[in-house]
Formats: structure tokens, sequence, C-alpha cells
């Protein structure tokens, strides 16, 4: 009973969807946004269980005093500050519970929210993905040395288009006349985007659609219930 | 003040951009310090996010605005909080409820939109004649794009052994498949460069005042 009947509950959201999909005639797509708002508001209770759970798992790291442990700390008093700001002046143009905090934006230039946003999100979101910069070379170094011609294509399409955006590509193939003007770097990197880029993009995603296909209708047949867990 | 909490914000910036840079040379408390606080700011932010942006608007202030009239929103509201009793052992089985419902609707949706945007949108947007350009250029290209979508879908093709003639198509498509993800690989690796330069202008810039 608790792991089929589950089983009904999406197998009939599944089923009233898809048909309202198909039949566009009511009731069925009041039915079906409904679903779907009910999908939205259901999805954002699990954002806070998520948060909720890593809270939970930071919690018992610093109560058990666990290697790091000062470092979980950190984590946690940056979520409650920004947690406790956000709620109480709210972000950008949502007011919060003690409204839009007019006294605490002219002593700040902003929102105390907008103010770690800004000065401590952004920066350090933007430097982790642009460390990524340094390790994705030294992964492609690994990568290009296995000598095959799929990785030969590989690299020298990666530095067509790495060339390519860049303005030292017009300085290496600005002389080539304009008769020949699909050779230049800049043209040619368009050419990779627009033609065989589009190409394999668009294989990819007529076969993931076809997967994604099979792959729904094993969870609405309730085939697939791994998500269910495990127990009883 | 205002002009203080300025500099003081470019100086926290400063400190986070240099934390994270330090990893660099090898892992460190400052490295480990600013990983936690991105973690927990990042955690936090989407989390008001989702509270003002989705719960607010399309649960709390519909509630509060006309209760009566929007009685069934009580539905989604308990299989939201249902969902959060998968924190408690002994009523963790109750979450499954609002997951099968989710999981359904939106196996249903992707199925619909997959179908839709990605299988028939995308064979028919290959479905043209190449010799309809006057460019030479763009009939190539065209020809190319046919071919390496065939070639790859085939590539996909798994329910037959793809040996001899059936090999060639295949092989193809590994060919426009690599370089795809050359350009792919270009095109991350440019982006990521791009944040680096973004970050060190705003180290010259902003902080140091080397570069005016």
């Amino acid at each position: 009973m608790k792991r089929n009947a589950p089983l009904v509950v999406a197998f009939i959201a599944g089923l009233v969807v898809l048909v309202g999909g198909f039949i566009p005639r009511e009731p069925f797509p009041s039915i079906e946004s409904t679903l779907i708002d009910w999908f939205m508001i259901i999805s954002g209770f699990a954002i806070l269980l998520g948060q909720a759970s890593l809270l939970h798992l930071n919690i018992t790291r610093v109560k058990e005093k666990m290697p790091n442990w000062p470092y979980y700390l950190a984590g946690l008093i940056s979520f409650a500050l920004m947690l406790i700001v956000g709620l109480l002046w709210g972000m950008e143009q949502t007011p919060g519970l003690l409204g839009q905090g007019d006294g605490i934006v002219k002593s700040l230039g902003a929102k105390p929210f907008d103010y770690l946003f800004t000065n401590a999100f952004i920066p350090l979101s933007a430097t982790m993905f642009s460390l990524l910069a340094f390790y994705i070379a030294s992964a492609a170094y690994r990568a290009f040395i296995i000598r095959t011609f799929e990785s030969n294509l590989l690299m020298i399409t990666a530095v067509i288009v790495m060339l390519g955006r860049t303005s030292f590509a017009q300085l290496l193939t600005g002389w080539i006349p304009d008769k020949l003007s699909f050779l230049r770097l800049p043209e040619l990197t368009n050419f990779i985007m627009e033609y065989p880029n589009t190409a394999a993009q668009r294989a990819i995603l007529i076969s993931a659609a076809l997967g994604i296909v099979g792959a729904s209708l094993r969870i609405i047949l309730g085939i697939e219930r791994s998500y269910l867990g495990g127990g009883k | 003040m205002a002009n203080f909490m300025t500099t003081f914000g470019i100086w926290l910036a400063a400190f986070f951009t240099l934390s994270i840079f330090s990893f660099l040379y090898k892992d460190n408390p400052f490295y480990k310090f600013a990983e936690q606080v991105f973690v927990g700011l990042s955690a936090s932010y989407w989390l008001v996010y989702t509270i003002y942006n989705i719960l607010i608007p399309n649960l709390f202030n519909k509630l509060g605005t006309d209760f009566r009239g929007n009685l069934i929103l009580l539905i989604p509201m308990i299989l939201g909080i249902l969902m959060l009793l998968r924190m408690v052992p002994k009523l963790q089985w109750l979450s499954r409820y609002p997951l099968a419902l989710m999981i359904g609707t939106s196996a249903a949706m992707s199925m619909l939109l997959s179908f839709k945007s990605d299988f028939l949108s995308q064979m028919a947007a290959t479905m043209v004649n190449p010799f309809s350009f006057s460019s030479p250029v763009d009939i190539v290209g065209t020809i190319l794009m046919i071919v390496g979508t065939l070639c790859g879908v085939f590539f996909f093709y798994f329910s037959k052994k793809q040996e001899g003639f059936f090999k060639v198509p295949s092989k193809i498509g590994i060919w426009f498949l690599m370089v795809s993800f050359g350009a792919s690989f270009g095109y991350t690796v440019m982006a990521r460069i791009s944040l680096l330069i973004g970050r060190l202008d705003f180290l010259l810039r902003d902080w140091l005042h080397i570069i005016k």
C-alpha cells in the first residue's frame, strides 16, 4: 500500500497531463494547468527540503565536532545571515517582513541581501568557475595526448573556436582575400558553430528526446519506481 | 557610511576572490572557509529566491487575499508539507505522495515538451533544401548539417549491431559529435577565461586601482 498508492498518483497525474497535451478541450487544459501550478508549489517545498537537509547535515557536523567543523560553522553562519537579511528586508524590489528598509539601504547603498549578493556571492561564484579555466587546460592536455583521428578532430575544432572568438584571430587570418573569406578564423568558427555543431547537437537532441519519451512512459506506467526509494 | 560600506564590499569581494584563487597553490584554510561560505550563501540565496518568487506569489499571496476562492491551493500546500516530512524517519513514507505527483507530472510534461520541441521541431528544421540557398558556403553547410544529423542519430541507434555497411554512417556520426564536443570545449574554455579576466580586472581596477 505504502508503495503502490504513490504509483497510482504518479500514473493519474502523468495521464492527465498527457491527455491535456493531446486533447485541447475542457476540462483537460484546466486540470493540466492546475497540476502544473501544484507542481511548481510542491517543487518550492522540495527546494526547502533540500536546504533543510543541508542545514541538518552541517549542524550535525558542527555538533559532533567532525574534522573541519569550523568551516561548516562558517557556512552555517553565512547561510543564516543571508536568510535573515533576505527575510527582513527582501531582495531587489520585493519587500521583506520589515518593508523595503530605506534606512539600511541609505547606509549600505543597497538592500543587505543584494549587498551580500554583489560583494560575496557574485565574486565567489565567478572566481570558483574561473578556477576551472586552469583545470580544464590540464584535463585537455591529458585528453589530447590520445592520438586518434577523433581526438585530433576534437582538438583542431577546439583550437579554431578558441582562436576564432578572440581579436587575435582577425590578426592571424585578416590577410586572406575576400573571395576566400570563409577561411578566416572568425568566419570558420561561425561556420563550425552553425553547421557541424548544430548537426551533432540536433542528433543528440533527437536521440535524447526518444530516450526521454521512453523513460517518461516507464515512470508513468510504474515500471520505473526507483524514485520511491527503498524500504516497505 | 555608504562610502565606507562600498569600500568594505570591494575588500570583501577581493578577499573571497584571493581565497578561492589560493587553491591553485594547494588546499588551505582560506579556500576551505571561502568554499563553505559560498555553499551557505548560495543555499540561502536559492531559499530566499524560492520564497519570494515561487511560494509567496503562487501560494501565500493567493491564500492571503482570497482564502475561500483559493481553497484548492491547500492541497499542494499539504503535499508540500508532506514532502518536508522526509526529514522525519517514521513519517518518511508520506513524502512519497507529493514526490509521486511531481514525478508523474514532470515525466508527462517533459515527454510532451521533448517530443514537440526536441524531436519534431529539430527534425522539421533539418528538412531543408540545401540548394535553395545562393551562397556556396550555405549550400555546403546545409548538406553537412543534414548528413551530420542523420549520421549522428544513426550512431545513437543501438538496436542493431553497427558493423559492416552500418559502421560507415556511425563513424561519420562520431566525427560530427567530436567536432561538436571540440566546439563546446572551446566555447567553455573561452567562457571560463572571460570570467578569469573579469576577476583579474576587478582586482587590478576596482581593488588595487592599477588599471585606470
